[in-house]
């Protein structure tokens, strides 16, 4: 009995606050927008049953996703930003993670407790730290100015650009953090050996060192990849007219345009698209689960 | 063991990178003058300005309601669902259930915003507090039964056993044997949610009613107009908020970290 109850109320609460919802986003985006409260059609009722409700639902809205080159652009786009900014961050994160790993031991917990810090830190704070950094008269533009490197001010922030640094920044936690314990598991002594059989220093990296952080490198781009495509705040604030993402379409279509169905339709194709990493994730994850046991 | 250069200077830029950013916020926050890239002198008086200004001490308010409220409810369900998951064996729909603890994490916030929205207008529930904890409460459910059956995971099952065998109820062998050894990965479980809560825009965006706006709505749409000394004010209190807090969580459990190991040590001594 008492089993029951601790797993009904969990259960029931999922259902209802998770499952339930997303049964009502895919029947929005199945309906037409109109004039009405709430602004859709059809609504439901009892007395014109339920085959009427049903004939009037039809995949107008993903027609019309298709149709309007807006938005594949900016499933295409946000595809694109996603994964040039895993790379980057990657690229960042891999020689902190790797410089983490092989610092003095007693140094170690304190590094790992300045790489969380910053996760802890608010999100929009972080991002609109790089507000004043990157703007016409920011920081940024001052210092490069000052050491002459520049004669007139870069435009960074409102660009792509601005929009990698940020993901790069408050993304890059997530990346160094799985590396890190990968590598930070990895026994010391396959690299005398290898160095001992003939390796040099960086044949010893590539072939020893970075399939053992496989991985964890493979877990920190998913972490990184998953979230970043239907990121909201940081093209908002750091973009400009020229960054398409998703989140933000979403968002507008449905605070400007109060379209919900398309917003729903835009919600249901950025889940299709999620599904396939999400899926990959998991399986890696597992694996890895497997290994460790 | 000496370090490389390369190490030492990959270290140097990537935590420089991290933390330079915050820095030059919380320095610019104590500038004299509105023009926040500009400096004109120490001055403290936007820390006395954002005092003054009643929308933020409301936003303020809601926010901490919503966190407590939304962190507490997550952290029970979260630690039932966890319990379930590790303990419960198998039941009907297991499989669906696991699913559904676990996509939140994944899962876009303009996503889980919309939908939520959506239901609540459905249902015909009015925005307002009460909509924010119940979404906040969902999602944030799933980071704590991760980091709580994480926990369940790893410890013996034998000593549980070990209760019931001598005669206790199952529910006071998870009050007095599995709660003491779990409460850390609870507490943590419950910090983490709350910040979630803190922090979280979209989701609150989507369920917020006109009189319940949150601190990220309020600072979101200051911030779109540009910076402003306010805000950096506003973000080194947040800053040194979190920092005095995560710094007193580690140094709290390492000693309970030391203490573990002092008991099993004398333990391991006495058998």
């Amino acid at each position: 009995m008492r089993r029951l109850v601790l797993i009904l109320v969990p259960y029931l609460w999922l259902l209802a606050l998770f499952l339930v919802p997303f049964a009502i986003v895919f029947k929005i985006s199945l309906s037409d927008v109109a004039l009405a409260r709430p602004p859709y059609l059809p609504h439901f009722s009892w007395e014109t049953g339920i085959w009427d409700f049903l004939s009037q639902l039809d995949f107008e809205n993903f027609v019309f996703l298709t149709t309007d080159s807006l938005y594949w652009k900016a499933y295409l786009s946000s595809l694109q930003i996603a994964v040039t900014a895993t790379f980057l961050t990657l690229l960042i994160g891999y020689p902190i993670a790797y410089g983490m790993a092989r610092a003095p031991e007693h140094w170690r917990p304190t590094l790992m407790m300045l790489v969380i810090l910053p996760f802890w830190t608010s999100f929009l704070i972080r991002v609109y730290s790089w507000m004043g950094i990157l703007s016409q008269e920011g920081y940024l533009n001052q210092l490069l100015l000052w050491i002459g490197i520049i004669d007139t001010p870069l435009t960074i922030l409102n660009t792509n650009t601005a929009v990698y640094i940020g993901i790069v920044y408050t993304y890059l936690p997530f990346m160094i953090l799985p590396i890190y314990s990968a590598l930070d598991r990895m026994d010391g002594s396959l690299i005398e050996a290898a160095e001992d059989l003939g390796c040099s220093r960086t044949q010893a990296f590539w072939l020893v060192t970075v399939p053992l952080s496989k991985n964890g490198i493979i877990a920190g781009c998913f972490l990184v990849f998953i979230p970043t495509l239907g990121e909201f705040v940081i093209p908002s604030l750091l973009g400009g007219s020229e960054t398409l993402m998703i989140g933000k379409i979403l968002w507008e279509e449905f605070f400007n345009n109060r379209d919900w169905p398309v917003a729903s339709a835009v919600a249901v194709v950025l889940l299709l698209i999620l599904v396939v990493p999400i899926v990959l994730f998991q399986r890696n994850q597992q694996k890895q689960a497997e290994a460790e046991k | 063991m000496r370090m490389s250069w390369f190490n030492v200077t990959s270290l140097t830029f990537g935590f420089a990178f991290l933390y330079l950013p915050m820095v030059i916020l919380v320095i610019y926050s104590f500038n004299e003058s509105r023009l926040v890239t500009v400096w004109a002198g120490f001055s403290t008086k936007w820390y006395g300005e954002l005092l003054q200004n009643q929308s933020f001490l409301d936003a303020a308010w809601v926010t901490v309601k919503v966190a407590v409220f939304s962190s507490t409810l997550a952290t029970i369900l979260g630690t039932m669902a966890a319990y379930v998951l590790v303990r419960g064996g198998r039941f009907m729909g297991r499989t669906l259930f696991s699913g559904m603890i676990y996509a939140p994490l994944v899962m876009p916030e303009v996503i889980t915003g919309l939908s939520l929205l959506l239901l609540f207008i459905g249902i015909g529930l009015d925005r307002g507090v009460l909509t924010i904890v119940l979404a906040h409460t969902t999602f944030s459910m799933a980071f704590v039964s991760v980091v709580v059956s994480s926990r369940l995971v790893t410890f013996d099952k034998s000593l549980e056993e070990a209760a019931l065998d001598l005669g206790a109820s199952p529910w006071d062998a998870f009050r007095l044997v599995t709660l003491p050894i779990i409460a850390p990965a609870v507490i943590s479980g419950w910090l983490l949610a709350f910040t979630l809560s803190l922090d979280d825009l979209v989701i609150a965006s989507f369920t917020a009613g006109p009189a319940s706006t949150t601190l990220p709505i309020r600072i979101f749409s200051a911030v779109r107009l540009g910076v402003s000394p306010e805000i950096n004010a506003l973000s080194t209190i947040m800053i040194a908020i979190v920092t005095i807090g995560v710094i007193t969580a580690s140094l709290i459990s390492k000693q309970a970290m030391i203490r573990q190991k002092r008991d099993e040590q004398a333990a391991a001594r006495a058998t």
